[in-house]
């Protein structure tokens, strides 16, 4: 009980102290106010009229988006926008329907204006309509004498001038929403509307942005402005972009699909720059900038060919037979099959004590076939039996070297990674063991593998140069300042082969070349001055124990998903492409005359290329001077 | 039905009115302090009523709560510590795992609401280190200072990493408190307090990038006029323009011209002196001292350790948050997101305050009750 008491008069000195610390404390702040209100107060009114000073953020130019050979592909448009500020409107909703009597004022923009405002003050405008049309700018301004507060206001908005052609590759902007604000920095878009929201235009925005200026405005007491000091600090433009995109070949790829959703990628092997990349059906972008209005973007989602998707990066298409040469390249990598070894085609395939047939295109078995005809007909047993032998992990290691089965690491966002399979992959998507079986139908693309068009395009311009990976990508030059030259972006740090021994890789060129010359695709070279090496893939679009399999078997043409990938010239790859469509009758049928006519669009600017290089070798030896004895 | 239920509040109310828990000189100094926040922040919103019905309905919501605390015994609050303790912690830990925030992992959302659990431990970390000592022999010595000292430190360290780390100190000094006030030897003080200063230039290199520029902005803050020192200049012209009489509610420039940042929350005080002047400042300081007196008395009043301790603990704190905000809005503090006590515009904070509040009426009512 004395300890209590002890203890409670212990804790009575301690609050005793404790309270003198406060008031010394508080009495300390107490100067210090005094000394800010009493003491400085003459210093502080001065700076707080002169506060009347506002620094006013600028807005950067955005970078320029050109393709490889100038071609404006998204450009900074002068436009005018209908700004009201709500102080000066004394009855806002009269307003509004007095001048939609002038000019169309729709819904969406009415919402969009309310929105905006909620974040702004009373003296800030607001914008109610964006890119006014001439006769817009005639009317509002005859009327604008009955409109106190309404403003027709200059601005730059970006424009896409190519449109839909372009609207997956360079993507477009938009409006900056609350999740952007999240991810960037707000002084440097204290002044920017817009920010990138897909595509290059999302990949590159710190490149694209620039940088924020200010400059000092006077204001009034009401906050409205007086006038601009002196000491402005310029905004920086945001970097001009090249990509290595041919928008000639985009279009010829483009019109190339006749409308029949797929997508194509042509790729440079050497380097891995993207020549065109093509994903159909495509959408108007330019729309997206202001805000596109809400009953389009809803036909948009629900269009049933999904044109919002960017099928090139994200579509996701069963390989089938165009995965032939790569396995038939790690057979002969794996020492599993010699070149001149042959498999025999009876039209069915065992695993050797099961009874399931795994069957041939042609009925009763194409015969005794070496690597190259296997390659060159297409003969399922061949890559059946070799796949079996290779066993999943061995199979999904070799794959995996081509880039199958995980993004490529393109320059843009949103990339898929596609589905190569593996026991791992098996055992973390359903939990369940792998089966031989599945390892014989990976053998021709088929079952559980998934490629986005990206990643095809990939492994093929790693094939066509001999195994030599190149990172694709769209980004080919920057230009920095205003004055400056375009520098071209380093080439990424070569890496070495992928393919073990070189003289594997001949085989294989030769069934790719075969293909054409005499196998699924010939003719497909006709008039063509290079050698082409190409490989069809037919994969079936349903099961056939499905439902959709019989309701429309009865057309042919419908019932594949079909892909066929090319390079040329065939022994110095300089282009390769790959085209998949969502519904066609067969690769060969239906995707190889896409391809040739993407190779037909590209050709004169190589050959231009190759003469001129070659006149150029020769000039330099002309000139090379001879050393004197 | 709907009837039954209310009269059976009714008369629940009634209960409350006649038998009241409440300290009602405390429950007056805090009414008035609510108007006065209330007032503040409807001119420094600029005359947005929908701010104040936010924050008013809040008040309402923090003083239900208060009631309803002050009705727990503190022995039941003490039997419940640890436990408040743990779950706090817990929370915390799965705030730092899979929280989400804007740059920094505060919020916890519930779906229903959403908050920071660092907000609990305003009140669980006095709870618990009053708690602890309860058991002791008091003065502490080592070995009961180097546990309190980990009860301490792993919430605030969870804290810090959000990070969040000027929470992360005011929750640590409530901890730290309740040590002081439980007669901790002046010589050990002076020892940790060394220690502490020597761990200083240590811990500085511990601290984020924007840590550390708030401190080098307060040195300097007109070496970067549009950046961090932009909030310490204008609050300070804010305050010093007001003078001694103010410049009248509603008539403050420097805030209504959008030239002063979070001019409803953190840096509400500084719109406050603009228009009220020295002579508003210190009325308002007044009023904190005698809200802090008032319940370090209730303090003292307690029959057991517990309820002291815990008491104490949460009236230094409530002291430390006016100091902290005032210091940062006159430019003596760092910039750290400190709100002013039921002044500053947000729903947690105020809720949390209103709770410890409740946790001293609980006290102060059952103050004649010994505690085991």
């Amino acid at each position: 009980m004395r300890e209590a008491r002890q203890e409670a008069a212990l804790f009575r000195r301690r609050v005793l102290a404790g309270f003198l610390i406060i008031v010394v404390s508080l009495i300390a702040l107490a100067v210090r106010f005094s000394v800010l209100q009493v003491q400085q107060h003459d210093e502080f009114s001065a700076r707080s009229e002169a506060n009347r000073v506002l620094t006013r953020p600028l807005a950067p130019a955005r970078g320029l988006i050109y393709d490889r050979n100038g071609v404006l592909l998204a450009e900074n448009l002068a436009a005018f926008r209908l700004e009201v500020t709500p102080e000066q409107v004394h009855d806002m909703n009269g307003m509004l329907a007095a001048l939609a009597q002038v000019g169309p004022i729709s819904d969406d923009d009415i919402a969009r204006f309310d929105a905006l405002r909620k974040g702004k003050h009373s003296y800030q405008g607001v914008p109610l309509r964006l890119k006014l049309s001439e006769e817009e700018i005639a009317r509002f301004s005859v009327n604008r004498w009955r409109f106190p507060g309404v403003e027709v206001v200059p601005y730059l908005t970006r424009a896409y001038p190519l449109g839909a052609e372009f609207a997956h590759t360079v993507g477009y902007v938009g409006r900056i929403d609350t999740e952007d604000l999240a991810r960037l920095d707000k002084g440097d878009y204290a002044a920017t509307s817009h920010i990138g929201k897909t595509g290059i235009e999302r990949y590159y925005e710190d490149r694209l942005h620039g940088e924020v200026g200010y400059e000092q405005v006077e204001v009034n007491a009401d906050h409205r402005p007086l006038r601009v000091l002196p000491g402005r600090v310029a905004p920086k433009p945001g970097e001009n972009l090249t990509l290595t995109i041919d928008s000639h070949l985009q279009q010829v790829a483009e019109a190339a699909f006749e409308g029949r959703a797929g997508a194509a990628v042509a790729i440079d092997p050497r380097n891995g720059e993207i020549l065109a990349m093509v994903s159909v059906p495509s959408f108007d972008p330019n729309p997206f900038v202001n805000g596109i209005a809400s009953a389009d973007y809803a036909a948009l989602l629900a269009a049933p060919d999904k044109p919002l998707l960017n099928r090139v990066i994200r579509g996701g298409y069963a390989p089938g037979s165009a995965v032939k040469p790569f396995v038939g390249l790690g057979g002969l990598e794996l020492g599993l099959r010699k070149p001149e070894d042959t498999v025999l085609s009876t039209g069915e395939f065992h695993i050797p004590g099961q009874s399931r047939a795994y069957r041939d295109d042609v009925r009763g078995g194409q015969g005794r076939v070496d690597l190259v005809q296997a390659i060159a007909r297409s003969v399922n047993t061949y890559f059946y039996s070799l796949a079996f032998e290779m066993g999943i992990d061995r199979f999904s290691d070799f794959m995996g070297r081509f880039g199958f089965g995980k993004p490529t690491g393109v320059d843009l966002v949103g990339e898929g990674g596609g589905v190569l399979p593996s026991r791992e992959w098996k055992r973390g998507r359903f939990n369940q063991t792998w089966y031989p079986g599945e390892t014989v139908i990976a053998g021709i693309g088929q079952g559980y593998w998934v490629v986005t068009p990206m990643q095809l395009a990939n492994a093929v311009a790693t094939l066509a140069d001999r195994g030599v990976p190149h990172t694709p990508h769209l980004l080919r030059a920057v230009q920095s300042d205003l004055n400056g030259k375009a520098i071209t972006v380093p080439p990424a740090p070569a890496l070495p082969t992928v393919i073990g021994n070189a003289d594997h890789w001949l085989p294989i060129e030769q069934g790719m070349i075969a293909v054409i010359a005499s196998g699924t695709a010939r003719g497909l070279n006709e008039g063509f001055p290079y050698v082409i090496a190409g490989k069809t893939g037919t994969a079936e679009r349903y099961s056939r124990t499905t439902e959709e399999w019989t309701s429309i078997s009865a057309s042919p043409i419908e019932r594949h998903q079909v892909m066929f990938e090319a390079f040329t010239p065939a022994d110095d790859a300089r282009i390769a492409v790959i085209v998949a469509l969502e519904a066609g009758r067969s690769g060969s049928h239906d995707a190889a005359p896409i391809v040739r006519k993407i190779l037909d669009a590209w050709l004169p600017g190589d050959q231009e290329r190759q003469s001129g290089a070659r006149s150029a070798t020769t000039a330099a030896a002309a000139n090379t001077p001879v050393p004197s004895p | 039905m709907i009837d039954d239920v209310i009269a059976n509040f009714a008369q629940r109310l009634r209960s409350i009115w006649r038998r009241p828990r409440i300290d009602l000189p405390l429950f007056g100094a805090l009414l008035l302090l609510m108007v006065v926040g209330l007032a503040t922040l409807y001119s420094a919103s600029d005359l947005d009523r929908g701010q104040v019905i936010s924050q008013a309905l809040r008040f309402v919501l923090g003083l239900m709560l208060m009631f309803a605390i002050a009705r727990i015994p503190p022995l039941t609050l003490r039997n419940w510590t640890p436990w408040l303790y743990a779950g706090s912690v817990i929370l915390l830990v799965v705030v730092v795992v899979l929280g989400e925030g804007r740059g920094a992992n505060r919020w916890l959302d519930l779906r229903v609401v959403r908050f920071q659990p660092s907000e609990l431990l305003k009140l669980t970390m006095p709870m618990m280190v009053a708690w602890y000592l309860n058991g002791r022999p008091l003065p502490p010595g080592w070995t009961t200072l180097g546990v309190v000292g980990w009860l301490i430190a792993i919430p605030a360290a969870l804290i810090a990493k959000q990070p969040d780390l000027g929470t992360a100190l005011l929750i640590a000094a409530s901890g730290v408190f309740g040590v002081f006030l439980s007669g901790l030897a002046w010589w050990r003080i002076g020892f940790l307090a060394g220690a502490f200063a020597a761990a200083v230039p240590v811990g500085w290199h511990f601290l984020h990038d924007y840590q550390k520029n708030r401190v080098l902005t307060l040195l300097n803050p007109e070496a970067d006029p549009l950046g961090n020192g932009w909030h310490i200049i204008q609050s300070k012209i804010a305050v010093g323009s007001g003078g001694l009489w103010g410049k009248g509610w509603h008539h403050g420039t420097q805030s209504r011209l959008e030239f002063l940042p979070e001019h409803t929350t953190d840096f509400i005080f500084s719109v406050f002196a603009e228009e009220w002047g020295l002579i508003g400042v210190l009325l308002l300081l007044s009023l904190y001292v005698f809200i802090v007196a008032r319940c370090l008395w209730i303090a003292t009043q307690a029959k057991d350790t517990y309820a002291r301790l815990l008491a104490g603990a949460i009236s230094m704190a409530l002291f430390v948050y006016v100091m902290v905000n005032g210091g940062m809005i006159t430019g003596m503090l760092p910039v750290v997101g400190v709100p002013l006590p039921l002044v500053s515009y947000g729903g947690t904070s105020a809720v949390s305050l209103l709770a410890g509040f409740g946790v001293l009426m609980s006290i102060h009512a059952h103050r004649k009750t010994v505690a085991a």
